[in-house]
């Protein structure tokens, strides 16, 4: 069954890299991550040899980027028919899921890598915790398959990319905010406690911070993992409710 | 003959409308299985169900003794699938298309070249090998869906309107291929086209609302037709044939009067189908009547077709 994924995890990652999206997308998330990082986050004035003005923009420019990428995963299989092909092939549905997931995560995983020049930056002006770094690249990689999967979903249930986009957005918005107090607020007074610390806990945020500072919690990372497990779980079940639309 | 392709009641939901209805039949080995239907009958619906696409409500389908809602998998692997529209990954070329089905089939190193190689050349797809599938005309993006179809040498082959929209060379092209590949594999195939069935098919199933109405050789279904064993006579000008329709085994007569030769075509119309050619010249020489032209129809299966999908 493994082999199966491998199939379609190389087809997935090839075709991200023969058509633009590739390196659109890869082009925008190295110059935006820039922006962020000098600019908004201040990375020279803050004098310190670390990148947390870098990583600290990540949840944010996911949110943007991650749904663009997600959003054909699916969508553009069921309209251009080849769902049909590629089901009706001797593949189980959850191999299918994984194996385009996977692409897509590792094509995430590379544009990460591809901010390597940031670390060695760092490195040349100071000496930045380099076990911390390397922490939070992990919790970007985590949270960055987290808004994948979320996008994988949404992908599923239609056949229009900009809806799949829209919704995926949405969603990862709030799962981005549900640490905020705008989100918590408007929970707290009619909503028990142990609901609003629950919605708390399902922020990529606080567990996204606590990585990036160089705390790997075992149950961050459980919560990543978990909440990409859900969420893959719940695309391949839309896509076995949906398969005829 | 070997049975390969058992449908078992099959049926469909799709909330409140009955898209399949309970069909069942048997196909075997050799047998060109024609399914024909109006759109929206449940041609496709059947063949997405039958090959592990949708998941059936009741019923089921097992190819090649494989269950295909308990072992999809291994059904799966005895099918090859041509899905409506041939459907491609755009950005792919065919090359590349192929070595993607031929591994998700199993297939690896140079056996997966040797498949890929081989039945592109079957398609005549060699000199497109290199164009993305986006770029190619309709008729290599179906060969290139029949080539996914046929590459791991399946038993059974389903093919949902394999020429629909393709041009008369393109057709006759894909039907020799069918032809080609009859004797040794089930071929089902769906279409519209009703020249098609009797073009390739050896058997023919008409489905109706989600029903089968009628199942037969091309040539049984042709007899059902009211025109089966009719007769044709095209008079000279000037000439006519009163009273023919007075003979006691015609049914009725057709008349077409045709404008530029100023002549008469008639179409004798036989009572249950009973042979009238006899009759119909005995009839003609009493009276000295040297028609232009004299045949006897098979029946049409355009008219068969109509009648069992309109009355319902």
């Amino acid at each position: 069954m493994t082999r199966q994924i491998g199939v379609i995890f190389r087809r997935e990652l090839g075709a991200y890299f023969t058509t633009p999206i590739a390196y659109v997308f890869i082009v925008i998330f190295l110059f935006l991550s820039g922006v962020f990082t000098f600019h908004l986050g201040n990375f020279f004035l803050r004098g310190q040899a670390d990148l947390h003005s870098f990583f600290t923009y990540h949840p944010w420019l996911y949110l943007v980027l991650i749904p663009a990428l997600a959003m054909r995963l699916w969508a553009e299989e069921r309209k251009s028919g080849t769902i049909e092909l590629l089901l009706t092939q001797p593949v189980t549905l959850a191999d299918a899921v994984l194996g385009k997931f996977l692409a897509a995560w590792a094509f995430a995983a590379i544009a990460l890598l591809l901010t390597f020049p940031i670390w060695i930056t760092v490195n040349y002006l100071g000496e930045p915790d380099n076990g911390v770094i390397l922490s939070a690249y992990l919790g970007s990689l985590l949270m960055a398959g987290g808004f994948l999967a979320i996008g994988s979903c949404f992908s599923a249930i239609t056949r229009n990319q900009v809806i799949a986009f829209v919704l995926t957005a949405v969603v990862s918005l709030a799962f981005v905010l549900a640490g905020f107090p705008l989100v918590l607020n408007f929970f707290t007074g009619w909503a028990p406690q142990v609901l609003v610390d629950t919605i708390r806990s399902f922020s990529f945020l606080s567990h996204f911070d606590a990585i990036s500072k160089g705390v790997i919690d075992i149950r961050d990372i459980i919560y990543f993992v978990s909440l990409i497990a859900f969420w893959l779980y719940a695309t391949v079940l839309v896509i076995e409710l949906r398969k005829a639309d | 003959m070997e049975t390969k392709v058992e449908i078992h009641n099959l049926r469909k939901q799709f909330g409140p409308f009955t898209a399949v209805d309970g069909i069942s039949f048997q196909v075997g080995r050799g047998e060109v299985l024609g399914f024909l239907g109006p759109n929206g009958a449940g041609k496709s619906t059947t063949m997405k169900m039958v090959t592990g696409f949708l998941t059936p409500t009741d019923g089921t389908a097992v190819v090649c003794g494989d269950d295909i809602t308990r072992n999809p998998l291994a059904a799966k692997r005895h099918m090859g699938y041509l899905p409506e529209g041939a459907p491609g990954y755009a950005d792919m070329t065919p090359t590349g298309f192929l070595r993607f089905i031929a591994e998700i089939r199993g297939f690896r190193g140079a056996e997966r070249d040797r498949r890929v190689a081989e039945v592109m050349e079957r398609v005549h797809l060699l000199e497109v090998a290199h164009q993305p599938i986006d770029t190619l005309s309709k008729g290599y993006k179906r060969r290139v869906g029949l080539a996914q179809a046929i590459l791991h040498d399946p038993q059974v082959l389903i093919l949902d309107e394999p020429t629909d929209g393709l041009d008369p060379n393109q057709k006759h092209e894909v039907r020799n291929l069918i032809r080609e590949m009859a004797e040794e594999k089930v071929i089902i195939l769906s279409t519209h086209i009703l020249e098609e069935v009797d073009a390739v098919c050896n058997r023919a199933i008409i489905i109706a609302h989600g029903r089968v109405v009628a199942d037969g050789t091309p040539g049984e279904l042709e007899a059902r037709s009211r025109y089966h064993n009719a007769v044709v006579l095209r008079l000279p000008e000037g000439r006519d044939a009163p009273g023919i329709e007075g003979l006691p085994d015609v049914a009725g007569v057709e008349r077409e009067e045709d404008g530029d030769t100023g002549g008469v075509t008639l179409r004798l119309l036989p009572r249950e189908g009973r042979p009238i050619l006899d009759e119909v010249t005995a009839w003609l020489r009493e009276r000295a009547i040297e028609p232009l032209e004299l045949y006897v129809e098979q029946g049409r299966l355009d008219d068969v077709f109509r009648t069992l999908t309109t009355h319902h």
